[in-house]
């Protein structure tokens, strides 16, 4: 460590203002500081300061990601066996370390492609813009592989980073500044862009060219299902026995470990809470979102068994909460602090509806599968106008106290 | 009145500036942000754009001179109507000729030919120009407009149709993608950006061109 402070200290004059690489110094900067906490001194009057900074924080959250990553990875290489072999029924922990492999052949690209093109866009804007690469898409880089699907095209991936950190960030003036969860953005323009290679049968598992073999996910079948007719992940089924079909392929247990197909990342809630817990032991991650999601998640699942109807209204509520990506997207994507409410009332506010709307358009319009995704937006879009409001009311609240005194 | 004031050539400066202002730094679509709903609607394909850029050409021109004409004639409480009349007949024409001569484009614009009526930038020139000035400088003041409106329409067509369905004026340009027949790009795995297609694109890749414009020209950004 000695040699590489050593090493940046004999450059930093190079760097600094009047010095031959000038120009540069946002790239330099960069590297300094996500090796070695900067020297910077706050100047002026000074305010309450914590040794973590930005980078810190968002170390925070990349080390939380990673049982979801690592999991992801065990899983896509499983599921890819699984393609491979033709049969649903492999045993998950049979040949762990050959799956880990197969795995990290297939993420490791995903994840170099979406850090190596949203870091030189950043780094670009940087260059123009003559600050240092913003710390934002640390995160959000790790993020958009873990939310694609196995089978995705390299290229799909790049041109969604591209649009995600240019469209949905840089033009509202970089980091801290967008209004859309950036992650989300590359997944919803892939969603809408190459819908043939995010959703349906055969992109969930890598290398799934087998005929007749359908690699859908719960979602997925869940959707074909409701006439009740239709099969479940190659199984026959009987008229009316969709529901036990369906809850025999996708266990209570086999969906909250994670072992059922879908995104890389998004499949274990275990490996979720851990990183949930990860990130309200460090206080980064807000407690009040999560909470709340999950709770408007499960009375939007109940209010959708009320009224019943077919297998997909009658699913139990506590299903919801495993299956899909909500788990994940209530514990890594509604708590960006950026995008969320900022008020306490706020957050409770707009988890709740995130979570209801999730499940709302997961239900009722089963074409667009992944509802968490839509509805995180959806709430990204409604944060600013929720604070607003409960400001206000406690500003009305406060009047009418000075006024009755 | 022996001295007769002379006679303003007919290109001059200031009637050239008429033409080429609304092309760059006053542009209707980008910098006044006027005719925006058809530049969503009818971009999906060039030729749509282009048949679209030149009804508003034809209209334009006409309903300025026509008003331009006018202009001492009309009274001033019942103008707008008067316009409106202008417009409306112009478009009733443009409508009949594109259903006559170009029925597949005809049926593809379908309203918004008819919307052009309502298309602010055609009311805008007839009130903010020709109500107040002379023929000529009316006819260079249309033509520099619609082809402001023109060009972006036409750039925001050409990235919607190129990118969106592999084709520009309906000829394959990337390859085909019909399966066993695959032929350019699409054997080595691109697909067709279906999000070209529908209208936010449209409104993105305008804000794209208004972005590329005020970082070029920075008396365009406004002050807060």
């Amino acid at each position: 460590m000695k040699f590489l402070e050593n090493i940046v200290h004999k450059m930093e004059p190079k760097f600094a203002k009047g010095g031959k690489l000038e120009k540069w110094n946002p790239v330099f900067e960069s590297f300094a500081t996500l090796a070695f906490t900067p020297a910077h001194v706050t100047k002026k009057g000074s305010h309450i300061r914590d040794g973590v900074d930005l980078k810190r924080t968002m170390m925070t959250v990349i080390m939380a990601m990673l049982p979801c990553l690592l999991f992801g990875i065990y899983n896509t290489g499983h599921w890819e066996m699984v393609a491979e072999a033709g049969d649903r029924s492999l045993d998950f922990w049979a040949n762990g370390g050959d799956k880990f492999l197969r795995g990290v052949i297939v993420v490791l690209p995903l994840i170099v492609v979406s850090y190596g093109v949203g870091l030189t866009i950043e780094f670009i804007f940087g260059l123009i813009r003559g600050h240092a690469l913003h710390e934002g898409f640390l995160v959000s880089g790790m993020l958009i592989p873990l939310v694609m699907p196995a089978d995705v095209p390299l290229w799909m991936v790049g041109v969604a980073t591209a649009f995600a950190v240019i469209i949905g960030k840089e033009v509202f003036g970089g980091t801290g500044m967008n209004i859309l969860n950036v992650a989300l953005t590359a997944r919803a323009f892939l969603f809408f862009a190459y819908p043939t290679s995010m959703s349906g049968d055969n992109v969930w598992m890598s290398g799934n060219e087998v005929d007749g073999f359908t690699g859908s996910t719960a979602l997925g079948d869940l959707a074909t299902f409701m006439t009740d007719k239709a099969s479940v992940a190659g199984q026959a089924v009987v008229d009316g026995a969709g529901m036990d079909t369906f809850t025999n392929t996708y266990s209570v247990m086999d969906s909250f470990f994670g072992m059922i197909p879908g995104s890389i990342g998004e499949t274990s809630v275990v490996a979720c809470l851990i990183g949930a817990f990860i990130l309200l032991v460090t206080g980064v991650g807000s407690l009040r979102i999560m909470a709340s999601f999950f709770a408007g998640g499960y009375v939007m699942g109940l209010l959708m068994n009320l009224i019943g109807g077919n297998v997909y209204l009658d699913l139990d509520a506590h299903y919801h909460l495993i299956i899909g990506g909500f788990a994940f997207g209530a514990v890594f994507m509604a708590t960006d602090p950026v995008t969320a409410a900022q008020t306490a009332t706020g957050k409770i506010l707009y988890g709740f509806f995130g979570g209801a709307v999730a499940i709302l358009i997961r239900v009722l319009n089963p074409a667009y599968p992944e509802g968490v995704m839509l509805a995180i937006l959806f709430m990204n879009v409604m944060a600013p106008i929720i604070d607003h409001y409960v400001v206000q009311a406690n500003i009305k609240r406060r009047l009418k106290r000075v006024k009755t005194a | 009145m022996s001295e007769k004031e002379p006679r303003e050539p007919l290109f001059s400066k200031k009637n050239k500036k008429l033409v080429t202002d609304p092309l760059t730094d006053n542009n209707p679509i980008t910098i006044q942000v006027l005719g925006i709903c058809s530049a969503l609607a009818i971009t999906v394909q060039v030729e749509q754009a282009v048949v679209m850029s030149a009804s508003v050409l034809f209209v334009l021109v006409f309903g300025n001179i026509i008003v331009s004409m006018l202009r001492n004639l009309i009274p001033s409480r019942i103008r707008i109507i008067v316009q409106l009349v202008v417009v409306a007949s112009l478009v009733i024409i443009v409508n009949e000729v594109l259903a006559a001569f170009l029925p597949d484009v005809s049926e593809k614009l379908s309203v918004f030919v008819g919307l052009i009526i309502t298309n602010c930038i055609i009311m805008g020139r007839f009130e903010a120009f020709a109500m107040g000035n002379k023929v000529w400088p009316s006819i260079m003041d249309a033509l520099g407009n619609s082809f402001g409106y023109a060009w972006i329409l036409i750039l925001v067509a050409f990235f919607r149709e190129l990118l969106g369905s592999g084709t520009l004026w309906g000829v394959q340009i990337l390859g085909s993608a019909i399966p066993g027949e695959e032929w350019g790009l699409y054997t080595m795995g691109y697909a067709n950006n279906n999000m070209m297609i529908l209208p936010p694109m449209a409104l993105i890749v305008v804000g794209i061109i208004i972005w590329v414009q005020r970082s070029r020209n920075k008396a365009l950004i406004e002050d807060h």
